[in-house]
């Protein structure tokens, strides 16, 4: 049996220099089972490999925890892997726009030259030949991202801009050819390479920006990957990565855990939480025998799973895949630029047509109205257009990317514009997805109970273990499920948990009631943490600048009627709604649209998936759940939701922006029209025209960069902060 | 005349040899972490202290 390296993937927190590089990867390579291990700094992700079967992954994340990174496994999504393999294929391409672009334009400036210094016709023939002969495989080489997009719109009975940027290019070669074999003076290999060259500059841009979007928000999502408990072949328990996992494999599935893996239950008896599968609430109850999927929740005994299908084989795994469909259903909307397609395409040809034909009746030969028609093709060639929107995207997307807003798609600004309805998910996305921290605790008790929460798997010791961010968690923790952690910190125990469990007596830091508390005991010393569903620091502010602007805002939730009304009416929203499952805010979403009404869809919860996926277009917190965060057109960072009210603002100059290109391109277009109808196009001509046009349009683009800065100030929050109780 | 029979294979040689480096960069991976490699130069944890102190 041959040994294949397995590997794994982790994203890397805290790596902020130089010298982590070196100290992270030299840290695997000491790992027994000789690792090695290779740190990508653009992603912060390490790649770690190992040939050794008995070396488990797990002890990376333990290894770079006691230096001070958290660490955590990741897998590479589709989506990401799709992109990555189209970038490299665009730049494959753009290498070779780019070579033949520079050696025919090498040649062409000779023939110009040349044309002053009296070349002769021979001459001028062979080198024309030699530029064909780069020309054209080039041309089918790289041209592909354009004549496969519009073969796909022409298959589907519709116009994009590829359709005439592929018949200008076609055209601009197949009449340079026929042109060189009559001897003529003029060919427009340049003219055709150069327009690839820019085109798909502007792709590699748009690629690149996507991809570095996809990757924060994929490294921020792995925040929820599992790790899965390995039954060995000898009884023992091991800790493994969920993507490590095999058909066959056993697993152990303690009360509270995600199960990792679909499978069948071997043995045990529990209730499963399928919500996240089926939409069902309530707990399944299963034994021996039944069927479970990755992805639901363990919630009262200890199950043994027998491990049938893990990774890409798993049913969550199904799921994304059905609603990256349903998302690709949303991309029947037609963007801006293909809307301008539309009638761009039709009224060049048109214009061709005519003035062959006004050349035939003047008189001129059947070829000379020819190639008239074919310049006029050649000189509208809507490089100028095509580059309008992409353009606007990427200085915008760029924009709002250092503001903490992550476009999944581009055409989401164009959307985003649209939008007239703004409907806000409660739990998570209004309010904060973690409960704020009170309790007046003394720092130094604080600084220790936040770093044995980091042992913790409770969801109430995430919050408190935020104090500890970046500090290793002691060693020798002891956890007793839904009961507490305790260590011995120097010399002195340390308990961390239910009131009972660290012996420490009721409200007796006079919190308020119905807080949840968390007690700690560390030796004679005691505290109690108090733990409070917030609403977003700047919630109140964002809406009211929103509802003055006039956008209609609406709050759909799962949450309990009253606890929605209570948000609601904090905010001073007055459409609102609780109790609604996936399906019913599906249905109101349908509802406001059939009223004609934009929606932009603000949600985080894995119930809002289907949701934010039927919405005109949708954002998410970054600590949505990942299914969200992949619906979603754009995902924000940090702790407000001014984020929201930005990204409004950028999709609403951007359109400006974009529609400003469109107009410039036009006139252009008809500035350069006569020129090419009355037969006075030159190569030279033609070169400078797209050169200036494209330059132009790029020029406008970059204006957007400054305003949207300015918008920012318009929506910043003002300082309300409030704290408000919410009955789970 | 007779220069421009070996001066244009010349030049689209050159030009090739150029394509033909980037794209072995490409596919061997060097355009994936761009930032990473301009930092991984200043890592000098491999200099032995003998060999600093030589220099």
């Amino acid at each position: 049996m041959t040994i294949e390296p397995r590997e794994a993937d982790f994203a890397v927190q805290g790596v902020t220099c130089a010298a982590c590089i070196g100290t992270i990867e030299r840290a695997v390579a000491a790992l027994p089972g000789a690792p090695s291990g290779r740190l990508n700094y653009a992603t912060r992700r390490l790649r770690v490999r190992w040939l050794d079967e008995a070396f488990d992954p797990a002890e990376v994340t333990r290894a770079l925890a006691t230096l001070g990174y958290r660490a955590r496994p990741f897998a590479l999504g589709t989506l990401e892997r799709e992109d990555a393999e189209q970038r490299q294929f665009l730049l494959r391409c753009l290498a070779v726009a780019g070579f033949a672009a520079m050696n025919v334009m090498l040649l062409s400036v000779s023939i110009w030259a040349g044309e002053a210094s009296g070349i002769d016709a021979a001459t001028r023939d062979m080198f024309h030949w030699i530029s064909a002969l780069i020309a054209l495989p080039a041309a089918i080489y790289a041209g592909r991202p354009f004549f496969r997009s519009a073969a796909r719109a022409l298959r589907a009975r519709s116009l994009n801009m590829d359709v005439p940027i592929s018949v200008g290019v076609t055209l601009a070669l197949g009449l340079s050819v026929v042109e060189t074999a009559r001897g003529a003076e003029h060919a427009y290999f340049d003219g055709a390479l150069m327009l690839l060259f820019f085109l798909l500059l502007g792709r590699v841009l748009d690629a690149a920006m996507r991809a570095k979007t996809r990757s924060v928000a994929a490294n921020l999502a792995s925040l929820r990957v599992t790790h899965a408990t390995r039954i060995r072949a000898d009884g023992a328990l091991q800790e493994t990565l969920a993507s490590a996992l095999q058909p066959g494999d056993r697993l152990f599935v303690r009360p509270g855990e995600r199960l990792a893996a679909d499978g069948r239950v071997a043995s045990g008896q529990s209730l499963i939480d399928d919500s996240l599968v089926t939409g069902e609430t309530r707990g399944r109850a299963v034994g021996p025998g039944a069927q479970v999927y990755a992805g639901a929740i363990n919630l009262s005994g200890a199950l043994e799973i027998e491990v049938v299908a893990a990774g890409a084989g798993t049913l969550l795994d199904e799921i994304e895949r059905l609603l990256e469909n349903a998302t690709a259903a949303k991309s029947r909307y037609v963007r801006l630029a293909d809307r301008a397609a539309r009638y761009y395409g039709p009224v060049v040809h048109v214009a061709a047509l005519l003035s062959a034909l006004g050349w035939l009746l003047a008189g001129a030969s059947w070829h000379d109205a020819l190639v008239v028609a074919i310049s006029v093709l050649i000189i509208t060639c809507p490089c100028a257009v095509a580059l309008a929107v992409p353009a606007v995207q990427v200085v915008v997307a760029g924009r709002l990317f250092r503001e903490g807003v992550l476009l999944n798609r581009g055409d989401a600004i164009e959307r985003l514009a649209e939008a007239d309805t703004i409907v806000f998910d409660k739990t998570g996305t209004l309010t904060l997805p973690e409960p704020a921290l009170e309790g007046d605790v003394a720092p130094e008790l604080a600084d220790v109970a936040a770093r044995l929460a980091l042992s913790s798997h409770h969801p109430l010791a995430r919050t408190l273990s935020r104090r500890a961010q970046g500090h290793a968690p002691f060693a020798e923790v002891e956890e007793t499920p839904s009961r507490g952690v305790r260590a011995m910190i120097e010399g002195v125990e340390a308990r961390l948990g239910a009131l009972d469990y660290c012996g420490v007596g009721e409200a007796e830091n006079g919190l308020d009631e119905g807080l949840s508390r968390v007690g700690f005991r560390w030796g004679e010393r005691t505290a109690v943490f108090g733990l409070r569903q917030a609403l977003r620091s700047d919630a109140i502010a964002t809406l009211a600048v929103l509802r003055r602007r006039g956008y209609s805002i609406e709050i759909l939730s799962g949450d309990s009627g009253p606890a929605v009304a209570e948000v609601a009416r904090a905010l001073g929203v007055t459409q609102f709604s609780g109790d609604l499952k996936p399906a019913d805010k599906v249905a109101r979403l349908r509802t406001l649209a059939e009223r004609g009404a934009r929606v932009l869809m603000v949600g985080d919860g894995i119930n809002d998936a289907p949701a934010l996926a039927a919405a005109h277009v949708s954002m998410s917190p970054a600590s949505a759940a990942d299914l969200a965060q992949n619906v979603a057109d754009a995902v924000f960072l940090g702790e407000g939701l001014a984020a929201v009210a930005q990204a409004l603002t950028a999709g609403r100059r951007a359109r400006a922006a974009m529609r400003q290109n469109l107009w410039i391109a036009a006139a252009y277009n008809v500035l350069a029209l006569p020129l090419a109808a009355s037969g006075h196009l030159t190569p030279i001509l033609a070169a400078a025209a797209m050169s200036g046009s494209s330059l132009l349009v790029t020029l406008n683009a970059l204006r957007v960069r400054g305003r949207v800065g300015q918008a920012k100030t318009q929506a910043e929050p003002g300082p309300g902060f409030t704290a408000l109780e919410t009955a789970a | 005349m007779t220069s421009l029979l070996f001066l244009i294979p010349a030049a689209l040689a050159l030009g090739g040899f150029g394509l033909a480096a980037f794209l072995w960069a490409l596919n061997s991976g060097q355009y994936e972490d761009l930032e990473g490699a301009a930092l991984r130069v200043l890592d000098d944890a491999d200099i032995t202290p003998e060999r600093r102190r030589g220099d």
